[in-house]
């Protein structure tokens, strides 16, 4: 918003209530980004029977515009539905990478989220920020798929607050997340 | 990717593709290696551990009861015969003898997982070959059964319900009725499942000539479950080795007849009606008393020695090998994963079918990849 008052001082104040303009689109564009986001397909344990459940019939995914896409290059937000393990998180980095700006991911389970009942395993990644940035998470193991709408009501409420000015992609913080699985 | 068809007078050079271990149809995280000569595999390497989580070594640092929680999360599909299998060889390592009302609950949740899985290998193969809707019905079905045991032991998925020496909690009337609920709704479903997939012509196509396993190959492979007695092998643990009081129930074992995809497919179909008898057979004769046994330490510390005890799970023979040095925590776990084990074949299977069958043949064989790479 600032920076279109700073360039434009003169359009912005030309229109009646000049102000309200960019807002209006940057509700116009969270609206409509809010109501397809299309998650990769992509279950990696447990959670993704939980998250099948929610593509099916009692919980109905499709009805918040939240439909599977085979492919990262078509997706919106990665739900990471199961425990990440170390073998896993070079294709992880490069799906998240693959997939088009603005980009959102949700952690869930507690093997996600921290390594869960895996904390002091050797094979697992203690939790998929160490790998990606993560957007929404969920406790549970496995969480129930009630869950994951709510994760996805929170995300939207996420997007409707992204500002077109503010740059709406992954920042550069999120960007250099940290990739040491190791630690 | 370039096919360079017809640059070496005629013959397709070879094209190495990924399948995985993103893939929609890989149900997990499996990545297979395909060689390629035009449409034709003439190499299929399956390359597993992508969801290796070392839970045999971390029972190592667990007591015995938590160790119950790990197994869970092996083949989460149906996680109670995972339970029990671990119980059945703790028990043996201990020495416990289990009360019959904990032995007919533990068939009663068995089967039902059973069913569940089914169900879920049933819908998701729907999908696999293009036909979505099977998908829906069959979860409705399922999400019926993860409510019976949400009412039971709170969990949809990771039960942890049976404990060594014995199960968690006693079932209620109202739980009972429920479950006799359900069966009533569910028999008529099954013929509604023939009618949608099992006989229809398209899918009849994509499976019935794909993937044939004859019973030497099978058995040659060392593959358990429907995947063995698909090609029509009678091998089942519940009649071979019975455990937990199954030689009490009365079912068949269904058999296919030739090994193929769909034979496979239209085995699982049959289980579930077989499951659905026993289910109804155990609660009728369930018997009076106790639910576990008495005197189970809740740090137990079996003596020095080692113990194996094996199921049928959903996917086969699922074995349990349990080491004790007479310390709180196994020495040694090792499981016997069916789903591992069934998994080999498809370097034999894949070779000389086309690219568009893999999916079909992959699916067929059921595998779980938790409980492949635990």
């Amino acid at each position: 918003m600032g920076v279109i008052l700073e360039k434009f001082p003169k359009a912005a104040k030309a229109l009646p209530g000049g102000s309200v303009a960019l807002t209006t689109a940057d509700a116009f564009i969270g609206w409509s980004r809010k109501y397809s986001l299309w998650p990769v397909q992509f279950g990696l344990a447990c959670c993704a029977i939980e998250m099948m459940a929610a593509y099916a019939a009692r919980f109905d995914f499709d009805r918040m515009g939240v439909i599977p896409r085979a492919s990262p290059r078509q997706a919106d937000v990665m739900l990471i539905a199961g425990t990440v393990v170390k073998k896993m998180a070079e294709p992880v980095i490069r799906l998240y990478h693959q997939m088009p700006e603005p980009r959102f991911v949700v952690s869930m389970g507690s093997c996600a989220n921290c390594g869960g009942p895996y904390y002091d395993s050797y094979s697992v990644v203690k939790g998929v920020d160490r790998l990606i940035p993560v957007d929404v998470y969920i406790a549970g193991c496995p969480p129930r798929p009630e869950s994951l709408l709510y994760a996805v009501v929170k995300l939207q409420e996420k997007i409707l607050k992204m500002k077109l000015a503010k740059g709406a992609g992954a920042t550069p913080q999120q960007e250099t997340g940290a990739r040491n699985i190791n630690a | 990717m370039t096919n360079t068809a017809g640059s070496r007078g005629g013959r397709f050079d070879q094209l190495f593709v990924n399948l995985g271990p993103q893939h929609p149809s890989t149900h997990g995280v499996l990545r297979v290696g395909l060689t390629l000569e035009g449409e034709v595999i003439v190499k299929a390497e399956p390359d597993i551990g992508y969801l290796h989580r070392g839970s045999c070594k971390l029972a190592e640092t667990r007591g015995y009861h938590q160790c119950v929680v790990l197994t869970d999360r092996w083949d989460y599909v149906s996680a109670m015969p995972n339970n029990l299998a671990f119980c059945l060889a703790a028990e043996r390592l201990m020495g416990l003898e289990i009360p019959a009302r904990a032995r007919h609950l533990r068939v009663v949740m068995c089967e039902l997982n059973r069913i569940a899985s089914h169900l879920l290998f049933l819908g998701t193969y729907g999908i696999d070959l293009g036909a979505f809707t099977p998908f829906l019905h069959a979860f409705r079905e399922r999400e019926m059964i993860l409510d019976l045991y949400e009412m039971l032991c709170g969990a949809r998925l990771t039960y942890n319900y049976i404990r060594i020496g014995g199960v968690m909690s006693d079932i209620t009337q109202e739980w009972a009725a429920k479950t006799r609920e359900f069966l009533g709704f569910f028999k008529p479903r099954m013929r509604e499942y023939d009618d949608l997939l099992s006989f229809n012509p398209i899918f009849l196509a994509r499976t019935e000539e794909v993937g044939l396993i004859d019973a030497r190959q099978a058995v040659a492979w060392g593959l358990s479950g429907p995947n063995l007695r698909g090609s029509g092998v009678s091998y089942d643990v519940r009649k071979a080795d019975p455990y937990s009081s199954y030689e009490r129930f009365d079912f068949d074992v269904p058999l296919g007849k030739r090994g193929s995809c769909w034979d496979r497919y239209y085995c699982r179909a049959l289980e579930m009606r077989q499951s659905v008898r026993i289910v109804e057979q155990a609660l009728d004769g369930l018997p009076a008393g106790d639910i576990a046994a008495k005197g189970v330490s809740k740090t137990p510390k079996p003596p020095p020695g080692e113990a194996y005890a094996h199921v049928e799970a959903s996917r086969g023979d699922l074995g349990i090998y349990l080491a004790s040095d007479g310390g709180a925590a196994p020495f040694r776990l090792h499981a016997r994963a069916p789903s591992f084990i069934n998994l080999a074949i498809l370097q034999e299977m894949l070779v000389g079918r086309k690219v568009a069958d893999v999916v079909a043949i992959l699916g067929s064989i059921d595998i779980v990849l938790g409980e492949a790479d635990r």
